[in-house]
């Protein structure tokens, strides 16, 4: 082993910000080295200082927040005392930074090219070698026709393909260090898979050091030799990615990895391990352990504010009961619950769906005619009283389209759905409106679809009202307070507004707001994406108890594919519009028969270190697009088995397995 | 780029006629009778001459029939004949135009090379003094009424300081340039006569900054809020990030999308301008369209009024096509 070599030595770094209610100490006293060539993951939820420790380290910080304290040595020069002129020399050359929305980090009025050369001249090169730089680089980022790219606009990529124009910017320096904040977070999965890769890849090949930022575990995982956990301003954990993935050291990190179901895990008990709470306040820090209000594990010495300690070689926790023993914390044994099949009743179907078409047509231009998007193509679908039937897919799939049709938010171009034996495909809005009741939806976005104007209280009781189901105010206002305490918020919510909760908190208001009309099937479309992932297990763990409570039948559309196999009984798979495979969910997971599943299954990152993902599946090119799908199977112009055939006919759905439907000519390949 | 060119001239095409129509029947089914407005008293009650006086202008025939003529004299350059002056229209329009289109296009450039750099260094000294200054600026710029402001300049600076010249284009015994464009500036340049342009371009000053000064205003309040909406941009950031300077992230990153916005109010402030000169060319004695408008109109001059009311309407549609253009061309995502 060599010397290890120190790119960035992080030493007792204090950013603050300096608000009218007083200092947040976002980042308080952290410290630690990244070595040349390393790759190296920082977690922790929002709010944790995570994305200012990396903004503090490109002097990127903005009013109010400033460096309190604390010195960052880049190759040996303290850049906290450097001049902004000297500073820039390095920023952009040495020391590079890509972040989260590829959709917001480029210029809409620039070209491709001239964004990524300006990169390049604004550190020496002159414009010719900069271009020329540029359509390599773009190349080898994985860029097709990059000599067409670097002429076109932000607006005419995807977002995945955006991101790889980022990573090209921030690698066309050939930077010693390349910092990452959430660089997967916008996209698909399957898109997320191959941004990895290319970071893996940059990493292996240039040498260049990357620190990955990310509140996801399983991303980290996936690239980072070493991960940092960091825990209300400060780090609470760190050590080789494998060795804490194993044995957490620290409540917290314990709390993350089992807040977050694995994939290929067998289904026990579906309720997942959620600490309580939230992170303290950054202007009033709990003077003791910052994790002892949420710690399962508290002692009275909590009281006392840990330091980071070695607690085994190469490993660091801040916690009291670290250096115990090597896995100081057990999933405590909990009651047995029912399992599904004692919920699902006797098979009764209560939304029969045949057929099922929805397009939309796009407004053409003046000389262009208009295009259709064929969001939902043909779907047959039957779901159970009480069953959780889960809907997978690419963003563009047309899963978000085929909720809101079964809501009857859209009417249906074509094809018949049946909702408690009636039909509302062709139902008028008044026959649908007494059905309006039971049938219920709720958001991605808590916020947007809560109204910030009303309290809380009258959010709850305006479909109470509406539909005429409690008699009298004070009726309404215990229902009100029944129902914010099914959600596990108490009566004191009433009378705030939206803004002042918290994103899981929202999200249980919309869930109230869901169950107040006492709904028998409920259309979740995301509703757990946008969180953190504690209060994710929070969401899908109340969501659970529901279910079981008022015998629910939830329609549940996500894209964590771990989080589905988890909660669902089934899983549909969409791809551009139509069912690619059906199945229980564990069988869907442990026998994929379409290659479309096996992709995003192998797409998923999971909690093993890094390499151990190199047998994945990978798939190159971008999901074709809806408004002119492919012929035949539509999946074949990404498909690795694909024959001639496929581009001709569109195979038909068939059942190869019990309960198990797959649309694919070459299927048994892969039982 | 080509097809978003075809497709908004010829929407300005459609819009064109649509406002021939709608010019046209308010113009003829507003009360108010011409004739009483123009015959006086006397004539007026002598039906003969009456009769024979509407016939003349032809307004006894029906509508369409008047629509139809008066179409087809537009497509000839026939804007009708003033009933008040007794001139073909467009000899009137090509008298006072260029004195109006030259004062709101010398507006219109102090407004942009004021209100943008301003609205820029508001933005960028962000509650620093220079942005309070600017805030003040376009503050007394909105809100002071137009003709107090043209009076207390003229006070001020041609009757108290003498150190600009009084009303008018030029000095009562200045005599024009030879007419090529009728701007007395450009006209004035090309003659090669510096005694004429300095004359001009003094006379220019006063009422081109009292004509100005709202839409100063308001272009720096915008530029500002547009440039501090664009700072926040993660493409910001991302330059930062790259290494550049800051003034090069500003003049690159910030300000070619916080233009945008500023381009639509532009066009507007630009339609206003020369549509709004009416109190400043009072004041000024500025023998602009402004004046004729409203002595038309006083007088009921429908001809006249129509065919202003009509050139406001192409101007508008215009200046909006510019706007559109200069749009697309800032943004790629508005061509297609
Ligand atoms: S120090 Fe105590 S409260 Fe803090 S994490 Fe460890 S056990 Fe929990
Ligand atoms: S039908 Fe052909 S292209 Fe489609 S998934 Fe199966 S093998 Fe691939």
């Amino acid at each position: 082993m060599t010397q290890p070599d120190p790119v960035l030595e992080v030493r007792d770094l204090r950013t603050w910000f300096y608000t009218d209610h007083g200092v947040a100490r976002a980042v308080d006293g952290v410290s630690f080295t990244v070595n040349a060539g390393e790759s190296v993951g920082i977690v922790g939820e929002s709010g944790c200082g995570k994305s200012v420790t990396a903004l503090s380290i490109m002097r990127l910080l903005e009013e109010p927040a400033r460096i309190a304290g604390g010195s960052i040595r880049f190759r040996g020069r303290d850049i906290v005392d450097m001049t902004p002129a000297e500073f820039r020399t390095l920023r952009g050359a040495e020391l590079a930074m890509v972040f989260q929305d590829p959709m917001t980090s480029l210029n809409p009025v620039l070209r491709i090219g001239s964004q990524l050369n300006e990169a390049m001249t604004v550190h020496g090169p002159s414009a010719a070698v900069a271009a020329r730089r540029g359509i390599a680089l773009l190349g080898s980022m994985g860029i097709t026709s990059p000599e067409r790219a670097v002429t076109s606009y932000p607006h005419q990529f995807s977002g995945g393909m955006r991101q790889r124009v980022v990573l090209a910017m921030g690698m066309s320096n050939e930077p010693a260090l390349l910092l990452a904040d959430e660089p997967t977070t916008a996209l698909d999965v399957t898109i997320q898979a191959q941004i990895l890769d290319l970071l893996q890849a940059l990493n292996r090949d240039f040498g260049t050091a990357i620190m990955l930022i990310s509140h996801d575990l399983g991303v980290i995982a996936t690239i980072c030799t070493r991960v940092i956990v960091m825990y209300a301003g400060e780090i609470v954990e760190q050590g080789p990615t494998e060795a804490v993935l194993a044995h957490p050291r620290h409540p917290y990190t314990w709390a993350l990895l089992n807040a977050r179901p694995g994939l290929d895990q067998e289904r026990g008990d579906r309720r997942l391990i959620t600490v309580e709470g939230t992170p303290p306040d950054p202007i009033a820090h709990p003077p003791g352990c910052r994790f002892a209000p949420r710690c399962p594990f508290r002692q009275p010495v909590c009281d006392e504010h840990p330091t980071l300690q070695a607690v085994a070689p190469d490993r660091l926790a801040r916690c009291w009961l670290a250096g115990e023993n090597d896995a100081p914390f057990v999933r405590q044994p909990r009651p047995p619950r029912p399992a599904v099949e004692e919920i699902v009743t006797a098979a009764e179907p209560i939304m029969e769906v045949r057929g099922l078409v929805k397009h939309f047509r796009l407004r053409g231009g003046f000389l262009s005619k208009p295009s259709v998007v064929r969001a939902v193509d043909g779907i047959d679908l039957t779901i159970q009283r009480g069953e959780i039937m889960g809907v997978v897919g690419e963003s563009g799939c047309g899963k978000s389209t085929l909720g809101r049709t079964l809501m009857r938010l859209y009417k249906p171009d074509r094809g018949s759905i049946k909702f408690a034996g009636q039909d509302i495909a062709n139902a008028s809005a008044a026959q649908i409106r007494p059905l309006r009741r039971r049938l219920q939806m709720v958001f991605q976005n808590p916020y947007a679809s809560l109204n910030p104007r009303m309290t809380v209280e009258s959010i709850l009781a305006e479909p109470l009202r509406f539909h005429g189901l409690t008699a009298g105010a004070a009726a309404t206002r215990a229902r009100v307070d029944e129902l914010l305490g099914l959600v596990g918020l108490g009566a004191a919510a009433r009378d705030r507004y939206p803004h002042e909760f918290s994103g899981g908190q929202r999200q249980r208001i919309s869930i109230a707001r869901a169950l107040a009309v006492e709904p028998d099937f409920i259309v979740a479309d995301e509703p757990i994406s946008a969180l953190d992932v504690n209060i994710q297990a929070q969401i899908v763990n109340l969501m659970m108890d529901l279910r079981e409570r008022f015998g629910l039948t939830y329609l549940f559309i996500a894209h964590d594919l771990a989080v589905v196999r988890h909660i669902c009984d089934r899983v549909m798979v969409l791809h551009l519009g139509q069912v690619a495979e059906i199945a229980p969910a564990d069988d869907l997971f442990t026998t994929p028969l379409h290659p479309y599943t096996r992709y995003l299954i192998s797409a998923q990152p999971a909690l093993h270190g890094p390499g151990a993902g190199s047998g994945r599946l990978k798939l190159t090119g971008e999901p074709a697009s809806a408004i002119d799908p492919p012929s035949g199977c539509r999946f074949h112009t990404r498909c690795p088995i694909a024959q001639p055939v496929c581009a001709r006919e569109a195979p038909p759905m068939r059942m190869l397995r019990p309960k198990h439907e797959v649309a694919c000519h070459f299927a048994e390949r892969l039982g | 780029m080509l097809r978003f060119l075809i497709a908004r001239t010829g929407a300005l095409v459609a819009m064109t006629l649509l406002a021939t129509l709608v010019v046209f029947l308010i113009a003829n089914t507003v009360p108010g009778d011409p004739v009483l407005a123009q015959l006086g008293d006397q004539a007026a009650s002598d039906p003969v001459f009456v009769a024979q006086w509407r016939h003349e202008y032809g307004l006894d025939r029906p509508l369409w029939e008047r629509y139809g003529i008066f179409v087809v004299g537009l497509l000839h350059g026939d804007l009708g004949r003033s009933i008040h002056s007794q001139r073909p229209v467009l000899d009137d329009v090509a008298e006072y135009g260029p004195a109006t289109l030259e004062l709101a296009s010398v507006s219109f450039i102090l407004t942009l090379a004021v209100g943008i750099p301003l609205g820029i260094l508001a933005a960028v000294k962000r509650d620093t003094w220079i942005d309070h200054l600017a805030r003040i600026v376009s503050l007394l710029g909105v809100s002071s009424p137009t003709f107090w402001l043209a009076f207390m300049l003229l006070a001020v600076f041609y009757g108290y300081l003498q150190a600009a010249p009084g009303p008018g284009r030029l000095d009562p015994i200045g005599l024009p340039p030879p007419t090529v464009t009728g701007a007395y500036l450009i006209d004035s340049v090309l003659a090669g006569d510096w005694d004429t342009f300095r004359d001009a371009a003094a006379h220019m000053v006063l009422p081109s900054i009292v004509l100005a000064s709202a839409t100063i205003g308001l272009i720096t309040r915008t530029t500002r809020a547009s440039m501090l909406e664009s700072i926040r941009q993660d493409y910001v950031r991302m330059g930062r990030a790259k290494g550049l300077k800051e003034s090069r992230v500003i003049m690159r990153h910030v300000l070619p999308n916080a233009l945008v916005p500023v381009v639509t109010l532009g066009g507007l402030a630009y339609a206003n301008l020369l549509t709004g000169a009416v109190l400043t060319e009072t004041v000024f004695s500025w023998p602009g369209l402004g004046r004729y408008t409203f002595l038309s109109a006083a007088a009921l001059d429908f001809p006249a009024i129509m065919a202003i009311t009509l050139l406001v309407a192409i101007t508008y549609l215009v200046v909006n096509l510019i706007t559109d253009i200069s749009y697309a061309l800032l943004d790629p995502r508005v061509r297609q």
